[in-house]
């Protein structure tokens, strides 16, 4: 293929996941509109276990909406299918991007963007094999769609070879951890927003969004994303210390990129002690997740553009 | 997890002390401390910082007389070595070390105790089941001791019951993690006391060694003396540089490379390598780094007889990415003295309407734009004077003009000329020796290890008792206890009772009976 023709193919597949994305999000907007209030809401967060015959039957207790309207749950799937469907052609967009400059396509922000948005959807899709997340669908789709719109409207720049800077094993290591992070963090940010609504409403003896798990479960359901994701962070920042190290000379220099990459690690760090805090457990530990995600957002979106940073690279 | 105590009134001078740590090393105060170390960091990105940019925050106070001072005294231009960051650190690794200290004695001295016995009625723990199993009591037993072992739990085994326990590596790897945070913080002190960082320019054929004159600007720990530098030397033989030149990203650099000629010490044999951006030339500990680049327009000077006063090629710092760069000749022994401020721009603006401003990084066309001022340069007053400035305050211009390389221009006062015979780049290297970063990354990666041992390793607590009903059947009860985020305890239990009915797996079954 040439040059122009892999070009091309690369962003006509980043546009068909947009459009294929934007179906998901439709059908994951009717899913949540068609519910109705659950009646007698049972969660049990105790397995239940059932004498059979001489032995007994543990049933495992879930993180799932126990029940839906079959429209709902129809839409919903096709939400799911679209949102594979659309992952799929990103992924095809962002490897033959690479192909295309010949290199990791992680050069500057339009590639870090559409990397990003796979990180994102692909963290979705990994949970939603072990658990139904149907109900995460909209909340998913949303925060991929603006960033893959930002990415191909003000950040998109033709590809062209990597900076001297940029030229390392390092980066592969250190950007591929930040982008599953960015997945994570993201998918957090979303489970942990929900909690804080669903809290509100148990608060006032409601329900909550149907649909969606109790605010407990949202709860444990960050800690576990975010169990994941913290450890894989501070992998990232200290491969992004020792390319650092190789680069300028210096492992840490206080660069405002290496700042808030300190700043979201710290608030991350402060919401796993938040979770073992008396006072501190319920929406208070949502919060600061939601604040690591907006420092995270803050490093990504602000400091590459607004700052002058030896971080900031030609092209945005 | 801790539960803080209610707090009582303090009691006389002691009392306050032990009330005052007992607070620091609260986990509510470790909280705050992280938040405050997060909000701290802050500033540092938002105003530029003397350690990474002086010249920026030299600017920054003189454009904003008012704040400017204020801010500097405030510390907002060396936020990370200004007393209330460090204030806010130490405090938190202070709260560090008396949380973490008692917590070692309490986890040896919970690993050295045996499992907790079996309570009373197993069946009213949140996660148990009972089941009938097809062999003696005894056997069953014998079963689940297998299990167990195998599996590395620690035990304890009475008549008709085992209690068991498994996953102290979570507070282990806990610990672990904390204790690594101090080690690094110890490899950054040892960093900054006992390690040195230098800048130099070096023109393509000019040589540089490592001694303390050399460097254009040098700074070392509290401990770091000038004995300390080792005396390696190097030769900047060619620097290779490439830009981009497509319509993407045009300008940036797409090579950028030195080569250099080393020797370890005076006496040694010369060694050549190729010193990149990624690839820093390591000596005896410390390492050159390849950092900037620029040109030097090469000048030569002659007086009204055609004399030769200067011949030599002059380093002009970039402005730009462009490389619009700016550089000064100074000729001080001519009478009245001699002196050039020049821009230097590699590739010269199409229309001169634009000035003197770079459009390319690359020496497409090469110009040098000149002012020649004469009169007293300033030197005599004895302040060590910048290469990089033209004192003019005591001068007089006496000219401007424009030179391509080869080109000539005769001063307008007829008292020489200046001649522009080429140009030559130049390499910025930095030289660094940081003894303690072995020292952070040992500490970085127990911290991950520790970090993932004690977020992935799940602590939990398993009883089990048989009681025999019959001649070879026996009722098992098995009750298990985990922190609320290890909900795959039921899965586990399934796995024991598997075990000791000695059935095949049953771990697919459980998932039928899934919602
Ligand atoms: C430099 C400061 C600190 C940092 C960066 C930090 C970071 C962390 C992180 C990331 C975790 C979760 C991972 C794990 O469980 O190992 C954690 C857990 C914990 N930290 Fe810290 N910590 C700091 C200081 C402290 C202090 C001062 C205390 C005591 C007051 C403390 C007590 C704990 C405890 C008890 C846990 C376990 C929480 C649990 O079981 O989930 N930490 N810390």
């Amino acid at each position: 293929m040439s040059a122009t023709a892999l070009a091309g193919a690369s962003n006509a597949a980043v546009y068909a996941s947009m459009l294929t994305l934007t179906l998901a999000m439709v059908a994951f907007a009717i899913s949540f509109a068609s519910g109705r209030r659950r009646s007698g809401l049972t969660q049990s967060q105790v397995p239940v276990v059932a004498a059979v015959g001489s032995t007994a039957v543990l049933t495992k207790p879930t993180l799932d909406a126990p029940t839906e309207d079959d429209a709902g749950r129809k839409s919903a799937n096709i939400g799911m299918s679209f949102t594979w469907l659309g992952f799929v052609l990103l992924l095809v967009g962002v490897v033959l991007r690479g192909v295309w400059a010949g290199r990791v396509p992680w050069g500057n922000m339009y590639e870090f963007s559409i990397s990003a948005a796979v990180g994102i959807l692909g963290a979705f899709l990994i949970v939603s094999l072990r658990r139904d997340v149907r109900w995460l669908g909209l909340f998913i789709v949303i925060p991929t769609l603006l960033t893959l719109g930002l990415a191909v409207t003000v950040l998109y720049t033709e590809a062209a070879q990597l900076v001297p800077a940029l030229k390392s094993y390092w980066l592969v290591i250190h950007v591929a951890a930040a982008i599953i992070c960015a997945g994570a963090f993201t998918l957090a940010a979303a489970t942990a927003s929900l909690s804080l609504v669903q809290a509100r409403a148990e608060r006032r003896g409601k329900v909550g969004v149907v649909k969606v798990p109790s605010a407990e479960k949202l709860r444990t359901l960050t800690y576990r994303i975010l169990a994941f994701a913290f450890p894989l962070w501070t992998f990232a920042v200290v491969a992004g210390a020792i390319w650092a190290e190789n680069a300028w000379g210096r492992y840490w220099g206080w660069d405002p990129k290496e700042t808030w990459a300190f700043i979201t690690w710290v608030i991350f760090a402060a919401y796993l002690h938040a979770r073992s805090t008396v006072g501190w457990r319920g929406d208070r530990a949502s919060w600061v997740a939601i604040a690591g995600w907006a420092a995270f957002i803050i490093n990504y979106f602000g400091v590459n553009i607004f700052v002058n940073s030896l971080h900031s690279y030609s092209g945005v | 997890m801790i539960n803080e105590a209610p707090i009582l009134p303090p009691m006389g001078t002691l009392g306050f002390l032990r009330f005052a740590w007992r607070q620091l090393t609260s986990m509510k105060t470790a909280l705050i401390l992280l938040f405050l170390l997060a909000v701290a960091s802050v500033p540092g990105s938002i105003f530029p910082q003397r350690g990474n940019n002086p010249l920026r925050v030299n600017e920054w106070i003189a454009e904003s007389p008012t704040f400017g001072p204020i801010f500097d005294t405030l510390g907002f231009f060396d936020v990370y070595s200004s007393p209330w960051f460090a204030a806010v650190y130490l405090l938190l690794f202070l709260s560090l070390i008396g949380c973490v200290v008692p917590r070692t004695q309490v986890h040896w001295r919970a690993m050295l105790a045996p499992p907790p016995p079996v309570p009373r009625n197993l069946l009213r723990l949140p996660q148990s089941l009972e089941f009938e199993v097809g062999a003696p009591a005894n056997v069953v037993l014998e079963r689940a001791n297998t299990y167990f072992t195998s599996r590395r739990w620690r035990l304890v085994l009475t008549e008709t019951s085992i209690a068991a326990e498994k996953g102290f590596l979570r507070e282990t790897g806990n610990l672990l993690f904390h204790f690594s945070l101090i080690l690094i913080l110890v490899g950054v002190a040892v960093g900054g006391l006992f390690g040195w960082k230098g800048n130099v320019i070096v023109r393509e054929g000019q040589g540089f060694a490592n001694t303390l004159t050399q460097y254009d600007a040098w700074g070392g720990g509290r401990f770091t003396g000038a004995a300390r530098l080792s005396p390696f030397s190097f030769t900047l033989d060619e620097f290779n540089v490439d830009f981009e030149r497509g319509v993407a990203q045009r300008g940036s650099p797409s090579l950028f490379e030195a080569d250099v000629t080393y020797r370890r010490s005076p006496g040694a044999v010369a060694e050549t390598t190729r010193v990149e951006v990624n690839s820093p030339l390591a000596i005896d500990g410390a390492k050159v780094f390849l950092v900037g680049h620029g040109y030097a327009p090469h000048i030569v000077v002659r007086d009204a007889n055609g004399v030769v006063s200067f011949d030599d090629s002059v380093v002009f710092l970039p402005q730009d990415g462009n490389f619009t760069s700016t550089g000064v000749v100074k000729i001080p022994d001519s009478d009245p003295q001699l002196g050039f401020q020049g821009i230097f721009v590699p590739t010269a603006p199409a229309n001169n309407l634009r000035g003197p401003v770079s459009t390319f990084p690359g020496p497409d066309d090469p110009t040098v734009f000149l002012s020649a001022w004469r009169g007293d340069m300033g030197l005599d007053a004895g302040a060590p004077q910048s290469v990089y400035r033209l004192e003019t305050a005591a001068m007089e211009q006496i000219g401007i003009a424009a030179l391509r390389p080869g080109q000539t221009w005769a001063l307008p006062d007829g008292s020489g000329s200046i001649e522009l015979t080429g140009f030559e780049r130049w390499a910025s290297f930095q030289i660094a020796f940081d003894p303690g970063k072995e020292i952070a990354l040992a500490g970085a990666i127990l911290a991950m290890t520790g970090l993932m041992l004690s977020l992935f390793i799940r602590r939990r607590r398993v009883w089990l008792s048989v009681a025999s009903i019959s001649q070879g059947v026996t009722v098992v009860q098995l009750a298990g206890l985990a922190r609320i985020e290890s909900a795959d305890l039921p899965g586990e239990l399934q796995l024991i009772r598997a075990a000791v009915s000695d059935l095949p797996d049953i771990v697919s079954e459980k998932t039928a009976t899934d919602v």
